[in-house]
């Protein structure tokens, strides 16, 4: 039985850690969710009361947006990308996977040099056609910005997938008689489909939680994550802010859960 | 070989190719080649791995582009500027490439669909096929719960839907185990004979050559080397690629004199061949079951001590040594042989044969 | 028939996502080092704003690399052992336990903030010390040191490495740091370069539990996009950049191309 104890004395900190920073806080968020002046009917709230319904609708469609747009051009660039050599490939998927460790300010800094009033778009559009084309602080912006974070994450998961898949495959539909978009649609597609899933459940959750990126654009668009931050510091509504990111956390904890018991139980 | 008793009218399209060639990054893959498939023959592309045999295959296919100026016909029509996809050609993968999100109808019936065959039709069709290639009832199967075996018929079944003009098949054994290859290479060979279709068949077996071809071209370094039906290329090889790359082949080299190649090993063996001809230095070549056992008076061709003996059932194989030269001779295996052994054999003068010395 | 349309499309769309990916970063460095960004590059490169940057937040970069530090020591300290017990446990418990520990990947960091804010603000001194802020980025990067670590292990033969030990009569923490850490090496770098790179790079948790004395660079920068000249938010951008850099490559060399994914 000294192995028992060993094995308990090597778990001892990850234990101690769990329970006092993310267990005890998590049930600490639930308890004053329910503590507020409205009780648990602080999570009704979020959907009768048409500040926060706004704000969530919104950010869920942003995010279910932002991944539909991500799986498109990360199928398209993974299929590229796959099975073809060419000099200095591996530093271009360096580069392409660089982003992925950029916080979400840094994203939105990022677009405003490409859309904001000092921004490229902007510089050319002014010298080809006289208008100062200004986006970044819209929704486009917005979208931009999520795209940028999504897409590196997305095309490193399809890329996998896209490598495995036997050409073969695509060969034997066109002999078939199949074209370019039936063979998208018949084989291609069917066969990322577990990848695509996946990649979009983390796409999709990612693009709910972050925060940084509208921090630094600050939108009139207000996503849940900076609606959690104004009602905690700007209208110290402890109770609501702990409720919206209840919601929040289950919400994405959800979407990756579907992800991985299809990709695991399928 | 002799499978032509069930053999229907042709269905498929004669092939026609005039100056194919093809490279890779400056290497050249597949030197001009020129090719006629008449109408309903199986015509094997046989050669080592890299001698330009899938090349060929895949430029009658449309998978790949060929370099130069070229022409490739079916049946008259030039097809050079089509896409696969036009071709209409049916064509069987090593891997099989079945789609595994369909079932193995829908594989089969896909070509159909693609063409906007109406379901019930297509149905049906893929139902004719799934028969015809015994696997009506796995029908409703996905591709991942049938045997190896079982997705090979697969595939030619899903190929041969779309009545394509040339059936093309790549190596489409070669992931099958060697019990399973050898039924189905016989099967292969008769449901194409029965089907009348033109095929062009990729192998880097030659039993499956040999067994499956109405004619062989046999591939060397991007070049066809010999084409002609598997009895020819077997018994009258055009060079030592072929001879060796078909079956096993036995030289001895040695002078020839007055019309004949004489060697004497000075240890009691000897070789006495018929060669023709001006005197020179040559190599005679033989196939090991060419040697018969000496019998009786007259002249014996080679006296050889025998190394080793193995049984093969009907046959025996001897390693056998002439003049410091091994030779492989395969006898009936009644006879009795052992190694250390002196035995004596003669040739069919036939089977004796003589390449332009090439290296 | 040559490339048919959709491989050109293919191309053409991919060029223009590496451009999408990378143009921006590249004006980020250029307008960090130009003169004055709106008059283009003629107006001369300087080192100036860099110089400012480290006059203004010299401190919440010093603090961003105490953090990560002391993020890695601890992350090391917890998520190395635990996840050689996880892995010596196995079956459906140490699944579970799995599961809740690597909950904070799954759960936003703006969520994981106020928890512990709402838990230990009542705390003074800890609330307000920088042991605060490397708190929540262990609670944060801790999943991906277990990940990394649980896989390496899941790839050797640890069991039978374990009991050639014991029998020749190692004790079991000898056994684990004599015979299962060095087999582990790989997993072990990985996860640091990678806590290391998240830590750097942490904004949510942290923009929620800084005060004005535990200011980390990416909270430095948030400030500065809101209140400074670009070319000085670029510069500093251009530091945060630099810093990096040098864990991201060595988590290139590491681990290749398949490298577990990096949070928001």
């Amino acid at each position: 039985m000294r192995t028992r104890r060993f094995d308990l004395l090597l778990i001892l900190p990850l234990a101690i850690f769990t329970l006092a920073f993310l267990l005890l806080p998590l049930a600490r968020l639930g308890v004053t969710a329910a503590g507020g002046e409205r009780g648990a009917m602080a999570f009704l709230a979020i959907l009768t009361e048409p500040r926060y319904r706004t704000s969530l609708i919104a950010t869920l469609l942003l995010a279910l947006a932002t991944t539909a747009a991500t799986l498109a051009i990360a199928t398209v660039a993974a299929q590229t990308l796959a099975n073809r050599r060419f000099p200095g490939r591996g530093l271009l998927l360096s580069l392409l996977t660089f982003p992925l460790a950029f916080p979400g300010v840094v994203v939105g800094f990022l677009v405003i040099l490409l859309g904001g009033r000092l921004g490229l778009v902007g510089s050319v559009t002014k010298a080809v056609a006289g208008t100062n084309v200004v986006f970044a602080y819209s929704l486009t912006g917005l979208f931009l910005g999520y795209l940028y974070f999504s897409v590196p994450r997305v095309l490193l998961t399809l890329l996998a997938a896209a490598e495995k898949l036997d050409p073969a495959l695509g060969e034997a539909a066109r002999s078939l008689g199949a074209g370019p978009l039936a063979i998208q649609r018949d084989v291609v597609l069917p066969a990322l489909f577990p990848a695509l899933y996946t990649g979009g459940a983390l796409c999709f959750a990612t693009a709910m939680g972050a925060f940084g990126t509208a921090f630094t654009l600050a939108t009139n668009v207000d996503v849940v994550p900076m609606l959690i931050y104004t009602e905690f510091t700007l209208a110290t509504n402890a109770a609501m802010a702990a409720a919206l990111s209840i919601a929040l956390g289950v919400v994405t904890w959800l979407a990756l859960m579907l992800a991985r018991l299809r990709a695991t139980g399928a | 070989m002799t499978l032509t008793a069930n053999a229907a009218p042709p269905r498929g399209a004669a092939i026609t190719a005039r100056g194919l060639s093809k490279s890779f990054h400056g290497t050249t893959v597949l030197h001009p080649t020129d090719l006629h498939v008449p109408a309903g023959e199986i015509l094997v592309l046989l050669g080592p791995s890299g001698c330009g045999k899938t090349t060929l295959l895949r430029l009658i296919a449309g998978l790949e582009r060929p370099d130069g100026p070229d022409m490739l016909r079916f049946d008259g029509e030039d097809v050079s500027a089509l896409p696969i996809e036009r071709r209409n050609v049916g064509m069987v993968f090593q891997s099989y490439a079945l789609f595994p999100n369909m079932t193995v109808a829908e594989n089969v019936a896909y070509g159909l669909r693609v063409r906007g065959m109406p379901s019930a039709e297509r149905k049906a069709e893929a139902a004719r096929l799934l028969a015809l290639v015994g696997l009506e009832e796995h029908a409703g199967k996905r591709i991942t719960a049938i045997s190896g075996g079982q997705r090979q018929r697969c595939a030619l079944a899903r190929a041969l839907a779309i009545k394509p003009r040339v059936l093309l098949l790549d190596e489409p054994l070669a992931a099958l185990d060697a019990v399973l290859r050898e039924r189905l290479r016989a099967e292969i060979g008769l449901l194409l004979r029965e089907f009348g279709i033109t095929a062009v068949y990729v192998t880097h077996d030659q039993a499956e050559a040999m067994a499956i071809g109405d004619r062989i071209a046999v591939m060397q370094a991007g070049r066809i080397a010999q084409i002609d039906r598997p009895e020819v290329i077997y018994h009258r090889p055009r060079n030592d690629f072929v001879a060796d790359f078909v079956g096993t082949m036995n030289r001895l080299a040695g002078p020839v004199r007055e019309g004949r190649l004489i060697l004497d090993g000075g240890d009691e063996t000897r070789a006495d061949l018929p060669a023709g001809g001006p005197d020179r230095p040559a190599i005679l070549c033989f196939r090991p079951e060419a040697a018969r056992p000496h019998a009786g008076p007259g002249e014996e061709a080679i006296r050889a001590r025998i190394t080793a003996t193995t049984f093969f059932g009907a046959t025996q194989r001897l390693l056998v040594e002439v003049a410091g030269q091994p030779l492989r001779l395969d006898l009936p295996s009644g006879l009795a042989f052992s190694p250390g052994q002196l035995a004596a054999f003669t040739i069919e003068g036939a089977a004796l044969l003589e390449f332009p010395r090439t290296v | 028939m040559g490339r048919r349309w959709t491989t050109w499309t293919g191309i053409g769309l991919t060029a223009l996502l590496i451009l999408f990916l990378t143009l921006p970063v590249l004006l980020s460095i250029v307008a960090g080092l130009s003169v004055n960004y709106a008059r283009g590059l003629s107006a001369g490169l300087t080192l100036t704003w860099v110089v400012q940057v480290w006059d203004l937040y010299a401190d919440t970069i010093l603090r961003s690399l105490i953090v990560a530090a002391a993020t890695l020591v601890l992350t090391l300290l917890i998520g190395v052992p635990g996840a050689y017990a996880l892995i010596r446990r196995g079956g459906r418990v140490a699944r579970l336990v799995e599961e809740v520990v690597t909950l904070p990947v799954a759960i936003p960091g703006l969520a994981l903030a106020l928890g512990l804010i709402i838990t230990y603000g009542g705390f003074g001194t800890f609330r307000q010390s920088t042991l605060f802020i490397a708190v929540g980025h262990v609670l944060f990067t801790l999943p991906f040191m277990l990940r990394a670590v649980m896989a390496v292990l899941e790839t050797i033969d640890w069991r039978v490495l374990d009991e050639g030990a014991a029998s020749l009569g190692a004790p079991a923490w000898r056994r684990f740091v004599d015979v299962i850490l060095p087999n582990i090496r790989e997993g072990i770098l990985a996860g640091s370069l990678t806590v290391v790179t998240l830590s750097v790079g942490e904004f949510n948790l942290t923009w929620m539990m800084h005060t004005p004395m535990t200011k980390t660079l990416p909270v430095g920068l948030a400030d500065a996009y809101a209140s400074m000249r670009l070319e000085i938010a670029s510069a500093y951008t251009l530091v945060f950049l630099v810093m990096i850099v040098p864990p991201l490559v060595g988590l290139q060399m590491v681990a290749g191309p398949r490298r577990e994914r990096l949070g928001p």
